[in-house]
């Protein structure tokens, strides 16, 4: 009998304890793949802020460093200027990356801090029970905007692929989805791809991965899915935004 | 050894370096701006790394990051910029993450001057972050005494995995006193000595030696165990690295408690009075967390009385009462915001306890 699928060394045996249909599973297994597929085992660090992967520390099996909401980019930072050798990335979700953490984002960006962002975009606070977030789309309800976002009172989604793609320091900015298999396939591409360039010494990576959350949407992971593709990514678009590494 | 003229403010960025640090991170704020000025230049010259963070929110949390490494780290600023920083150092804290912290204390509430002031006190030693922790918080009065600490600062806070904290002043970070600087310390990272570092692991190695910075114990029996580990550090901290200077104490009608920059205004103040023939001694914690709460009351014994002095409301007064229990009678001299106590008004307040007023 031949082996068609093996897990990843990368991740560790604990269970995850994401909920049911989340995306976080499939996203954990790429980013685990890209890091074993990168060679540079024994010289990784990732940091995990917080958020519903506050605890990836249990399930990426490199050196894990737990950072507090929104600072991921400042405390990669650290570390990448202390082991400038080493694999650096963060794992940030949208109430994270988007709203608490927008200067140390913006600003790791800015200096083109070689380190890769792996920013997982759902549209609404998951840890805390179903907020809204500064990514949750106009009209939807969550515990925070009962009557639906209204954008006269706290304005339109907030693209960050898009803004980030406009900081000079930014290198690879690409928006990806895992609602098929096609998509896991491209994200894991774009991963890779980011991890290469920050290998080369290049700048700031991010990779914006939307996702869903079926427990705080109200939806089974079936109607999850259809409602990210019908309604998050024609807001959310996918695709390259930016790629200074591009041949022309 | 020759003494050279410098700058507080640059011969404590100095003494850092000369200690093994090789990562600051950092953020402009008055009165300590020369701090991160010199850091820019000198860091590249012995291989290390400056670099000015967006904020003080970022500065703690790149301090974070490159502690977790296993590296000696840094970071200044002053007491607004202190304030920011509260959350990452209560971050560190949890995370037993060894680094130093400077604040150049201003007068403050809130924006408050840029003037030397002491009104942060209570930040440094009652907490200032969330949780039970405490960090090793030295307020040297000299900038040689400053120095010195630097030499041990860093062994102290990776012994016991504690954050570091000077509590100095504009005064001291801005003026100008002949040091003796130390040879470099050649610090390089030991994975043997700090297996707890992201020091590199990869699937195969030992488990134990994977590096888990964190704070987080979401289980509350676990949180507890953690937090009794800390506080079983706190206890032995406690136990032996409480620092003071007793000045004439010994036959001391009276002594005056005061720390930093005012124990040498205190200091000019107890000659005047000796002089005269009055008494007075200073009891001058170095150590204002550890507090030396034994050693106060051992040195005090044979006074009448203790005058507390301070530049701000009297936040150590309650240290200070809580080392003499009642025994003996403890008054308060001092000013907020910015205003600095000087040696007459030191003196008149020392006459008015001598005369029963």
């Amino acid at each position: 009998m031949s082996v068609v699928f093996e897990k990843t060394s990368y991740l560790t045996d604990k269970p995850f304890h994401y909920c049911p249909g989340c995306n976080h599973g499939i996203i954990h297994r790429l980013v685990a793949e890209a890091l074993e597929e990168s060679g540079m085992g024994g010289n990784i660090v990732g940091v995990a802020p917080v958020g519903c992967s506050v605890f990836a520390y249990d399930y990426f099996n490199v050196d894990m460093l737990e950072a507090a909401h929104g600072r991921a980019p400042a405390v990669a930072t650290g570390v990448k200027r202390a082991k400038p050798d080493s694999l650096v990335f963060t794992y940030q979700g949208d109430g994270d990356l988007a709203s608490i953490g927008t200067a140390e984002i913006v600003h790791a960006a800015h200096r083109g801090e070689k380190i890769v962002t792996i920013f997982v975009n759902n549209a609404i606070y998951g840890m805390t029970g179903g907020q809204m977030a500064p990514t949750t789309l106009v009209g939807q309800r969550t515990t925070t905007s009962p009557n639906g976002r209204d954008e006269a009172w706290c304005g339109a989604p907030i693209k960050m692929s898009e803004m980030l793609s406009e900081v000079p320091g930014a290198y690879y900015i690409e928006r990806c989805a895992v609602n098929n298999n096609a998509n896991i396939l491209k994200t894991k591409k774009a991963i890779k791809k980011a991890f290469q360039y920050q290998m080369e010494g290049k700048g700031f990576c991010m990779i914006e991965v939307l996702s869903t959350c079926p427990t705080n949407w109200g939806l089974s992971p079936v109607e999850a899915m259809k409602w990210l593709e019908e309604n998050m990514i024609p807001y959310y678009p996918l695709g390259v935004y930016k790629d200074k590494g591009a041949t022309k | 050894m020759a003494l050279t003229l410098m700058k507080g403010s640059e011969a404590i960025a100095e003494a850092a370096i000369r200690a093994g640090a090789r990562f600051f991170f950092g953020y402009p704020i008055t009165p300590q701006t020369e701090i991160p000025e010199y850091m820019s230049a000198r860091m590249p010259e012995v291989g290390g790394c400056f670099l000015q963070a967006e904020s003080e929110v970022a500065a703690i949390n790149m301090v974070y990051g490159a502690a977790s490494t296993g590296a000696r780290v840094i970071t200044s600023s002053s007491s607004p910029g202190v304030s920011l920083k509260q959350e990452g150092i209560s971050y560190c804290a949890g995370a037993q993450l060894p680094c130093v912290i400077l604040n150049v204390m201003r007068g403050g509430p809130g924006l408050g001057s840029i003037q030397a002031s002491q009104g942060d006190y209570n930040q440094a030693v009652k907490g200032g972050g969330n949780g039970d922790y405490h960090l090793i918080t030295y307020a040297p009065s000299s900038i040689q005494e400053a120095i010195n600490i630097f030499s041990f600062a860093f062994d102290k806070a990776e012994k016991y995995r504690v954050p570091v904290l000077f509590l100095a002043d504009g005064i001291m970070a801005q003026m100008m006193e002949p040091v003796e600087m130390p040879e470099m310390v050649d610090f390089k990272v030991d994975p043997e000595k700090k297996p707890w570092a992201a020091t590199g692991w990869k699937p195969g190695d030992d488990p134990a030696k994977r590096a888990v910075i964190n704070s987080l114990y979401i289980n509350t029996e676990e949180l507890t165990v953690h937090n009794n580990e800390l506080q079983a550090t706190y206890r032995e901290i406690e136990k032996n690295e409480v620092l003071y200077e007793a000045y004439l104490c010994e036959d001391a009608d009276f002594v005056i408690t005061a720390f930093g920059t005012v124990a040498r205004i205190a200091k000019s103040a107890i000659n005047e009075l000796r002089e005269q023939g009055i008494k007075v001694g200073l009891f001058r914690p170095i150590t204002v967390w550890p507090f030396p709460y034994k050693e106060l009351a051992e040195a005090s014994r044979n006074a009448k009385a203790l005058l507390d002095v301070e530049a701000n409301e009297g936040q150590m007064l309650q240290d200070v009462k809580l080392a003499i229990n009642g025994a003996k009678p403890v008054e308060y001299f001092g000013h907020c915001g910015s205003l600095m106590p000087t040696t007459d008004e030191i003196v008149a307040k020392i006459l008015e306890m001598k005369e029963g007023k």
